[in-house]
């Protein structure tokens, strides 16, 4: 049994759905890469595993098996054990992340205290080794700073390190470069692969970029509109796309082409969830698109090595 | 940022509000009232007058009376009332443990109330409870100060006769000469409803203040994260969200106790309270220049502090803030 | 916001249409009281001494020509209330016209000319906002009447209320409209404008204006109920309009003195008067402001 199960998961907003079916498995010491345009649902997925909706966005259907029990159903209190314990989250915009009325130590601290009996003593030695592990200079020195005296790249290893205080299970990075200088953007990516490799942690990887996912992630789940459409191995997936939007995310990447090649763009843009046509939600830009695909919504199902919600899927081998 | 800096900084900015607020306390004094009629009556001829005049240096060209003025003011001596025959400031001052003792019995009121009603309307928006205190506070925001003197006098006092309508009732003289009602039963039984009073006008702004704040906050990232980190709720609410809501809540709030003064002269004429705004209003009827000036020159001077106050608390609060003002 | 929507979502909120139906009422009554009002209380000839102190007409000894009863000289409440409110509105209003008068003007000199003009400009403004409105005015108006003397203040003293008010809360606008101009400022027309030597300023005010609309209406609409708010706690302190020439402030002024000895009704009336009008104002301004959600400016 995989540690994480999401299965058809929905979040609804009102009368719109803003996931409309998101589901992927993950292994234990697995890294799984969620991909998709801004405005596909990525971020709202990683939240909506932790059940970590905000207001007046709830839950509205599927489940999130986690060792045994659905936290889209758990109590508060035992969702809260879960949380920052045994699955730990990054967030986007380290900037934003951090409290800034209180010090680095004590928002790591708390961290500990809310899933240990433990001393403050304790808790600081842990937490300085953590920013040690980070690579955080001067530990011991920026355990009693505030955020606004850390760099943006210093913030994010904060962030990081919070997030391994309790060693977690699972770590979900929501895009935890795009804020950050292109310069960092390596260093920090190449920590947290590191950092799962030697403690053995899966990582949910949330991102719009398909090549990071190809370096670091074994599996990979892509959104579209609020619905994962192909979820699978990455080598599977990128070397055989069978949905016809994965196909033009990867023919989009300039790497994926041949030299000389053109880049090609998949035309239009993604509808919005007050605006989604019927059926298949990718048909008006899908160049496979016919009748059928206006009228059914595609379900995720297993084809080959992978899983892919295309009524097509299969039968596009050819057209590439 | 350093501490001294600001206060240097202050201290200079207090200097000049208290200075312009000294350029129209002396204004009045030489173009309101005659103090010579006012010393020695209709009775004296104009050639005595002069000599009168004179001597008392009112004849002296403008600047060198204003320096005059300028000077007895630091001193501390701000004229002599022509009503109570005693110097001015002795006679405000006389005043003011009643009206500073009304004031904390209302800010008291004030915060132990609004924090957890507003704490409370933020996290519940749509609870009874959150929609009654709401509904309640836009009410009172529209009953003014004195309606409220009113008809708590005209319920508590006329009708049911529970708590007294007017004065301080009995004091107790501390060591250093301040008259507190704190320490009797009847103080205290006469401080309730002018306290309620004044507390009623500041007491819908804050909670709303409070609640607009705290649930901008509930929406940060930090907040957020700090949920992601599996924190209690308790720890969420008051550490990471009311933590970051006091700071404008201070800056606001703040300012907004410094006019509590204000609102004072409201309820001590209501309330006959025998405090420094009653004191004000009387001689204003009596056209007492001295006390006016006085009067006017010490609640600028609690303006200042107050706010030099404010920000002090604001800094300490907010280690990102630089002190306001001591930027370089 | 096109005015469909707004007037949809003004028709499907009870309290919004309660607030506006009850400031209508009252506005009207205000304004028509010179036709329908049972009597003119500045008349001495429609005022009999003999009336006063009359109760209202459901309690023992009520007359029926005065529903609401009389006070101490023998006027209709029911009359100087409707008078009264008048004045009231009128002071309000005007005070708000010569605030977002002076707000508007400095907000446009300290947000295009920069510099000194502005520091200057907002730095007084910061000292204002920190010295309480009602605090100011009691002080002017002190000195008012202490300087003019009670006879001539009383003549002086609607216009006297309007101005005082009116100076004292100008920031508010002040700040509006100059963090709008800062917006308009970086836009690309401007730069453009002064490229082409055409004259920017007009231009700006041409964008400005409309932007600041809303802003300024929800302002304006609370600023009318503190105005009125400031104009009855003054007249209550007797720094305000003359008994002969009451507001409801001095309504409440004269009659307060009779809660004591049980004539509730002098005092009570024009009180809950000024309530309804004060609430039916805020509850429409927090409605505007809830539905049109402007950036209104805030404090750091």
């Amino acid at each position: 049994m995989p540690l994480l199960e999401v299965d058809n998961l929905e979040v609804s907003f009102g009368k719109h759905q803003a996931l409309r079916g998101v589901s992927f498995t993950l292994e234990k010491g697995e890294r799984l890469g969620i991909v998709g345009e801004s405005g596909a649902g990525k971020s709202m997925a990683a939240f909506a595993v932790i059940n970590l909706i905000s207001e007046p966005g709830r839950i509205s259907g599927g489940s999130v098996r986690f060792d045994g029990r659905d936290l889209a159903t758990l109590p508060p209190e035992e969702l809260r054990k879960v949380r920052g314990d045994r699955i730990a989250m990054i967030f986007q915009d380290p900037m934003m992340t951090l409290n800034p009325v209180l010090t680095i130590g004590t928002q790591m601290v708390e961290t500990l205290q809310a899933h240990r009996e433990i001393s403050f003593a304790e808790a600081r030695r842990i937490a300085i080794e953590k920013l040690d592990l980070v690579a955080v200079p001067s530990a011991e020195a920026r355990f009693d700073s505030y955020p606004h005296e850390l760099s943006g790249g210093l913030r994010q290893r904060v962030v990081i390190a919070i997030s391994l205080l309790c060693d977690p299970e699972i770590i979900i990075a929501d895009e935890p470069t795009t804020a950050l200088d292109v310069t960092i953007q390596a260093e920090i990516m190449a920590l947290l692969i590191r950092l799962c490799e030697d403690t053995g942690m899966g990582m949910i990887l949330i991102t719009h970029d398909l090549a990071v996912v190809s370096e670091s992630c074994q599996r990979l789940a892509v959104m579209y509109a609020g619905k994962v459409i192909e979820e699978g191995a990455v080598n599977a997936i990128l070397q055989a796309p069978q949905h016809p939007y994965t196909r033009g995310l990867i023919n989009a990447l300039p790497q994926m082409n041949s030299r000389g090649g053109l880049l090609t763009q998949i035309r239009g843009t993604m509808p919005g969830i007050s605006e989604l046509p019927e059926g298949c939600a990718f048909h008006p830009r899908c160049d496979f698109a016919n009748a059928a695909c206006k009228t059914a919504i595609p379900e995720l199902r297993p084809l080959g090595a992978q899983n892919v919600a295309c009524i097509h899927a299969g039968a596009l081998k050819e057209t590439v | 940022m350093h501490l001294l800096a600001f206060l240097i900084r202050r201290l200079f900015q207090a200097i000049i509000v208290m200075l312009v607020i000294s350029i129209i306390g002396f204004s009045i004094q030489s173009n309101l009232g005659d103090p010579l009629r006012e010393l020695v009556g209709q009775s004296v001829s104009e050639a005595e007058r002069e000599v009168l005049r004179d001597q008392m240096g009112l004849n002296d060209p403008f600047f060198t009376q204003f320096a005059r003025f300028i000077g007895n003011a630091v001193q501390g001596d701000l004229g002599t009332s022509y009503f109570f025959k005693k110097p001015a400031l002795e006679v405000i001052l006389d005043k003011f443990p009643a009206t500073f003792e009304l004031v904390l019995a209302a800010t008291i009121m004030i915060f132990t109330l609004s924090v957890p009603a507003g704490i409370y309307a933020a996290l519940h928006p749509k609870s009874w409870g959150a929609r009654l205190i709401m509904s309640a506070s836009i009410v009172g925001i529209s009953v003014p100060v004195f309606l409220t003197a009113i008809f708590l006098i005209a319920i508590f006092s006329v009708n049911l006769g529970w708590l007294p309508s007017f004065g301080r009732g009995d004091t107790v003289e501390m060591p250093w000469g301040w008259e507190t009602g704190f320490l009797s039963l009847d103080g205290l039984s006469h401080l309730i409803l002018p306290a309620i009073s004044l507390a009623s006008i500041m007491l819908p702004l804050f909670i709303r203040l409070i609640r607009a704040e705290m649930m901008e906050t509930m929406r940060t990232e930090y907040v957020r994260f700090a949920w992601a980190k599996g924190l209690h709720s308790k720890r969420v609410w008051l550490t990471h969200a009311f933590r970051n809501t006091l700071l404008p809540v201070i800056t606001v709030g703040g300012v907004q106790i410094g006019t509590l003064i204000a609102y004072t002269i409201l309820t001590e004429t209501v309330f006959q309270w025998p405090g420094m705004g009653f004191l004000f209003l009387e001689a204003i009827n009596r056209v007492d220049t001295p006390l006016i000036i006085a009067y006017i020159i010490i609640v600028g001077l609690i303006f200042v502090v107050v706010n030099t106050i404010v920000d002090l608390i604001y800094t300490l609060v907010n280690p990102m803030m630089k002190l306001p003002g001591a930027a370089a | 916001m096109t005015r469909r929507e707004f007037s949809a979502r003004f028709f499907r909120d009870p309290g919004a249409i309660f607030a506006a139906l009850l400031l209508l009422t009252l506005v009207m009554l205000a304004v028509l009281a010179p036709f329908i009002a049972p009597q003119n209380p500045y008349d001495p000839m429609q005022i009999d001494i003999m009336n006063s102190e009359l109760p209202p007409y459901w309690e023992p000894g009520g007359e029926e020509q005065f529903v609401f009863g009389t006070d101490a000289q023998g006027r209709g409440v029911l009359s100087t209330v409707m008078y009264g409110m008048g004045i009231s509105l009128m002071i309000g209003v005007g005070a708000v016209m010569v605030q977002a008068f002076l707000g508007i003007t400095f907000g446009l000199l300290a947000g295009y000319y920069g510099g000194w003009i502005d520091s200057f400009l907002m730095r007084l403004a910061d000292i204002q906002l920190s010295l309480s409105t009602l605090m100011v005015a009691i002080i002017a108006l002190a000195i008012f009447q202490a300087a003019f003397g009670p006879g001539t203040y009383e003549s002086l003293a609607l216009y006297m209320l309007i101005l005082v008010i009116g100076i004292a809360e100008w920031p508010q606008y002040a700040r509006t409209v100059r963090a709008n101009v800062l917006v308009e400022k970086k836009k690309e027309y401007v730069d453009a404008a002064r490229l082409t030597g055409m004259p920017a300023r007009r231009i700006m005010l041409r964008h400005i204006l409309p932007n600041t609309m809303t802003p300024l209406l929800v302002i304006s609409t609370i600023q009318v109920a503190n105005a009125i708010v400031s104009e009855a706690a003054l007249s209550f302190l007797g720094l305000g309009m003359p008994v002969n020439r009451p507001s409801l402030g001095s309504l409440i002024r004269s009659g307060f003195e009779f809660i004591f000895s049980g004539q509730w009704w002098i005092t009570t009336i024009p009180a809950i008067v000024l309530v309804l009008l004060i609430l039916s104002i805020n509850l429409l301004g927090d409605w505007l402001r809830d539905t049109l959600n402007p950036k209104l400016y805030k404090g750091h």
